[in-house]
């Protein structure tokens, strides 16, 4: 099953609308409720990430009976330094991410800790792919 | 206790979930920063003083039910429509942060660490 979303660049009333969809979908289809959980939190972390950060981009999704693979690539200025990225605390949020609730650092190292592949590439002055998968046993 | 304890320690306003109110809580977590929230494993009361679409958002990735609204904000009704669309219960009291911890804490509800 493929989904496909659009990201609108500060589009912030509607972060989460994807892992939102995807979440029901999962539900449907009787995916263990702890494994929706990771998939989401992951999912919606990214979302957040690309309306943050980028001037939009997409979301791809594709389910089979035993994964999901996520796909968020954005248009944007890139992450110069995606080890750094990586660290708990780093953040280049702006004051009105924060105000979201977001911002802290957090967002990268929250999907590495919830999905079973993560893969990141950049391009300075491009954008940013990012790239997870999840297994459902 | 209950969301009606919490309800009546607070003076908070229900502003959906009222049918849940007999609900049994146990753990609370306190936070500002949403990322935080969505590293939780278990299902607390969520204490919040952010008050936008995220904060319900947030709670419907973390699959937590109850969020409580600190520092008189009033919740929007797009907010709202989304909580009951998720079976939610949104409570809102005027009360600081560090006030209504204060509050449920001394009244036997535990932190989640």
């Amino acid at each position: 099953m493929h989904q496909e979303y659009t990201i609108i660049e500060g589009d912030f009333v509607n972060a989460g609308k994807a892992s939102s969809s995807v979440k029901k979908t999962l539900k449907q289809l009787n995916v263990d409720p702890t494994v929706v959980k990771r998939v989401v939190v992951a999912l919606y972390e990214a979302e957040v990430n690309a309306i943050a950060h980028a001037y939009g981009g997409k979301v791809l999704v594709d389910i089979d009976e035993d994964k999901i693979n996520m796909v968020v690539a954005d248009k944007g200025p890139g992450i110069p330094d995606i080890a750094m990225a990586m660290q708990e605390g780093y953040s280049t949020a702006r004051p009105e991410v924060r105000d979201m609730g977001f911002g802290a650092g957090m967002g990268l190292p929250n999907m590495q800790k919830n999905v079973d592949k993560l893969n990141v590439t950049s391009e300075v002055g491009v954008g940013t792919t990012v790239e997870m998968e999840v297994n459902f046993n | 206790m209950t969301l009606r304890e919490i309800v009546n320690l607070l003076d908070a306003t229900v502003h959906t979930g009222e049918n849940r109110l007999d609900e049994e809580i146990t753990q609370a977590f306190a936070s500002d920063l949403m990322s935080e929230v969505l590293t939780l494993t278990d299902t607390p009361l969520l204490i919040t003083g952010l008050c936008n679409m995220q904060t319900i958002r947030t709670c419907d990735m973390a699959t937590l039910d109850y969020a409580l609204i600190v520092r008189n904000k009033k919740p929007t009704d797009e907010m709202l429509e989304l909580a009951e669309d998720n079976d939610m219960v949104i409570l809102s009291c005027r009360y600081s942060m560090f006030r209504t911890c204060g509050i449920l804490y001394q009244a036997g509800l535990k932190p989640l660490y």
